[in-house]
């Protein structure tokens, strides 16, 4: 709070005694103001209601039963049962995700996207298969990430410690994380070399995959279906815009090519946007990256710089072993790297 | 009628104090048993996190809030450009606290005692300042802060009125802030848990050897610069270095010519695992004032202060956590003014008729050309240091305690004793909110406060002792 500057405290006060002009000179005995004192310490430090959010105000919910989940981030283990976990989840997580883990915290009907349904344990962020539950590991990098285009910070001025206690505690919502495993996480191969043919590629993909009916031909999140789509719960969800933002503008899961590569092949669940990794190949996902790092058209990369040698035109793929798509025509304008 | 008024007042039975204090104390347990309610201010509001999220008690940050700070007022995602709000928000809140409040002083000079001076205490209702934080982000890496300020009266001045370039280059480590600010101190004054006079400052950020006219080195003053400031992305590491105008925040240069100070600081923070985060650090403030000012009529003029002398403070600072509930913070202190500040030279503005001690007798403070200081006068120099624990009982409540100690090492006058001037205080307390959403901030507020103050009584040679218990509401929206 802002004060005015007190060069001696002393004289400071004895200055505003003497100007009230009401001196008085009641005299409480030390015994009463000692009692006073200790007494409001010690009974404010018991008030029960110093934890009473734990409990639900009204309705059938009774109080959060803390299982004694656990997960393991390297060498470090997180409990689910540590107070650290519990006072943490309060702190900075029950506001969203609510006391109950089921997303619906005060401020959860304020926000878009909803905040994530602990309770039924489907995540969007994963390095395992769609469908399944994700590693430690990801929810423990989702913490620290944060999530883009959300209202999800970034909460990497946590100990490690910390994190590792919050993704044990958030298991204690769901019975599947009691009943099942997490996934084996996909493997990535490496990334092939940028060139015009993989970008080529990844546009005549984006135009077979139909990624256009919801992200838009140019990738501005504005395709035919965009506005009808929903999430698993029903509540409207908005494509991603691949040509928002600027160097800084990162994917829901991260920000790397790896990252981009694991959403589609992973698929974000609860979510429109589905897994292709029973429909296309490693290389040509790998070429569909590249594409799509040419839509971030105010974006610095090695695809928009490949894009721009190339005078921003993508030759047209042929593929004669492939029906051509039904994708409107493009005439190259998706493709705006070099713009 | 009022003298009598208060005579007769201070003959009431000593049980109906007693009755009085057992139902304030009663009421106010009473509230801090009440049903919560929701409030919303600025930054919580828009971002949909709870208070908690950014303060370990508020205000108090903790090191999310400072990361988020240090950023601009930015999470650092999309939401920061104030074109993600609803064009209705408008970032302000205010803060205010009622309050009820026990003042004693041991010494107070009073025509009535025959001793020259008495035990003069005090209590009633009473109000805090009034602060209007206005801040945020004007574009993405663009932010400000506006705080107009007023003191229990509402005579308000500008306390913070800054802009901020931040992240220049698409880099946490250059930030740029010119205007009126607070020093980048790791525990934050602005911030402060407790609310009393005396345990509502930190006592090191403030110090002043007794007869020192340097009021240019207040750490915890906010202060007029330029300020280059930068972290890494998760702020573990932080370093800040200011130049400032050494006017102690006052606007309309009122003091010397050129004189500038500067305000550095480095601090580290390690993942202690179970233990938590902890960090270490150091500032160093060091700086020139002047020491002459030409003069109209007798009076100094505003501007003209020439003779710069110089002074610092520096120290280390240190946050430590211990497990889930228990932290604490530690800032030590070395201070050293010039001699001429330690006698009496520096501040016209506020001393106008100040008299120093010269060779040839005594003469206004003003060292105009020729003067000469006194006989063995030194720099006076003084060690402090500042322990604060906290309990963390829940991220609704807090219990606080502080030890401060500022202890002068030399005085500038031969013959002072060592210690006069020296200063310890305690303060204990708690805040308690009863509500956490990311409406409002509420906290009930209890704290007690002991000063003690070595040789500045009115009686010559004996100690000034306050002491001080406050009860409040402290809000804001």
């Amino acid at each position: 709070m802002a004060r005015r500057r007190i060069r001696s405290p002393a004289l400071t006060s004895i200055s505003r005694v003497l100007i009230m002009n009401s001196v008085k000179t009641m005299r409480f005995t030390s015994v009463i103001l000692f009692t006073a004192i200790v007494g409001l310490l010690a009974v404010s430090a018991f008030i029960p209601r110093a934890s009473a959010q734990d409990e639900p105000v009204v309705g059938p919910k009774g109080p959060v039963v803390i299982k004694p989940m656990v997960s393991h981030i390297g060498n470090v283990t997180g409990h689910a049962e540590s107070e650290q976990a519990k006072s943490d989840y309060r702190r900075y997580c029950a506001g969203c995700h609510g006391n109950y883990g089921d997303g619906t915290g005060e401020n959860a009907v304020w926000i878009d996207p909803k905040p994530r349904d602990f309770t039924i344990a489907t995540f969007k962020c994963r390095s395992t298969p769609t469908g399944t539950l994700p590693t430690d590991e990801d929810l423990f990098n989702t913490i620290a990430r944060g999530l883009d285009n959300s209202n999800m910070p970034p909460w990497n001025t946590f100990s490690k410690q910390q994190r590792a206690d919050l993704v044990a505690y958030i298991k204690i919502f769901s019975p599947r994380w009691e009943k099942e495993k997490a996934g084996t996480p996909i493997s990535i191969p490496p990334e092939p070399p940028v060139t015009l043919q993989s970008i080529s590629h990844g546009q005549a993909l984006f135009a077979k995959l139909e990624c256009w009916k919801c992200h838009g031909t140019h990738g501005e999140g504005n395709g035919p279906s965009a506005s009808t789509l929903t999430d698993s719960q029903d509540n409207p969800i908005r494509p991603y815009n691949f040509a928002a933002g600027g160097d800084d503008s990162r994917f829901k899961c991260g920000k790397t090519n790896q990252d981009i590569y694991k959403i589609f092949m992973t698929g974000l669940d609860g979510t429109p946007m589905p897994s292709f990794a029973d429909v296309i190949q490693p290389n040509d996902a790998w070429d569909l990256v590249h594409f799509l790092r040419t839509l971030q058209v105010h974006r610095h990369s090695k695809e928009n710089d490949v894009l721009l040698a190339a005078h921003g035109v993508i030759p047209p793929y042929v593929d004669k072993s492939a029906p051509q798509s039904a994708a409107p025509a493009n005439n190259n304008k998706a493709a705006g790297g070099g713009q | 009628m009022r003298m009598w008024a208060q005579s007769h007042l201070c003959q009431k039975p000593r049980h109906a104090t007693s009755v009085l204090a057992a139902a304030f104390v009663f009421f106010f347990l009473l509230l801090s048993t009440s049903q919560p309610a929701n409030a919303l201010p600025a930054f919580a509001r828009k971002y949909g996190l709870r208070c908690s999220a950014c303060h370990e008690s508020w205000p108090m940050l903790n090191f999310f809030g400072q990361k988020f700070k240090d950023n601009g007022y930015q999470l650092m995602n999309d939401r920061d450009a104030p074109i993600w709000q609803n064009p209705g928000y408008w970032p302000v809140t205010f803060r205010i606290t009622p309050i009820w409040h026990r003042v004693s002083t041991n010494q107070v000079a009073t025509d009535q005692s025959p001793t020259g001076a008495q035990k003069v205490t005090t209590t009633g209702f009473d109000l805090s300042g009034l602060d209007f934080h206005t801040g945020g982000t004007l574009e993405k890496n663009f932010s400000f802060y506006v705080l107009p300020s007023s003191d229990p009266t509402a005579s308000f001045h500008f306390e913070t009125v800054m802009a901020r370039l931040d992240n220049i280059k698409d880099s946490s480590w250059f930030n740029v802030k010119l205007g009126k600010y607070e020093l980048d101190n790791l525990l934050s004054e602005k911030r402060i848990l407790t609310l009393t006079a005396n345990g509502g400052i930190y006592q090191l950020y403030h110090f002043i050897p007794q007869n020192d006219h340097n009021i240019f080195g207040q750490m915890g003053d906010n202060q007029l610069g330029l300020e280059l400031m930068g972290h890494s992305y998760n702020d573990r590491t932080r370093y800040s270095v200011s130049l400032l105008s050494s006017n102690d925040g006052q606007v309309g240069l009122p003091y010397g010519e050129e004189s500038y100070s500067t305000f550095i600081t480095g601090s580290q923070a390690f993942d202690a695992g179970r233990l938590g985060v902890d960090r270490v650090g150091f500032y160093v403030m060091a700086g020139e004032a002047a020491t002459y000012y030409l003069t109209s009529g007798g009076m100094p003029i505003g501007g003209s202060g020439t003779q710069n002398k110089g002074y610092s403070r520096e120290g280390f600072v240190g946050q430590f956590y211990f497990g889930d509930h228990f932290d604490v913070t530690v800032i030590t202190q070395h201070g050293e003014d010039n001699a001429w500040f330690g006698q009496g030279y520096g501040d016209p503005i506020d001393y106008p008729n100040a008299v120093c001690n010269t060779p040839t007798g005594t003469q206004s403070c003003n060292n105009t050309p020729g003067t000469q200081l006194i006989a063995g006068a030194r720099n006076p120099t003084w060690n402090g240091i500042l322990v604060e624990p906290h309990y963390v009982v829940s991220p609704q409540m807090i219990v606080l305690g502080r030890y401060e100690t500022m202890r002068m090492s030399q005085q500038s006058t031969p013959g002072t004793p060592s210690n006069f001037g020296n200063i310890s205080t305690y303060t204990l307390g708690y805040r308690y909110n009863p509500f956490m959403t990311s409406r409002a901030g509420m906290a009930y507020h209890a704290e007690y406060n002991w000063w003690h103050q070595d040789g500045t009584a009115p009686i010559a040679g004996t100690n000034l002792t306050q002491s001080e218990l406050l009860f409040g509401i402290d809000f804001d929206f």
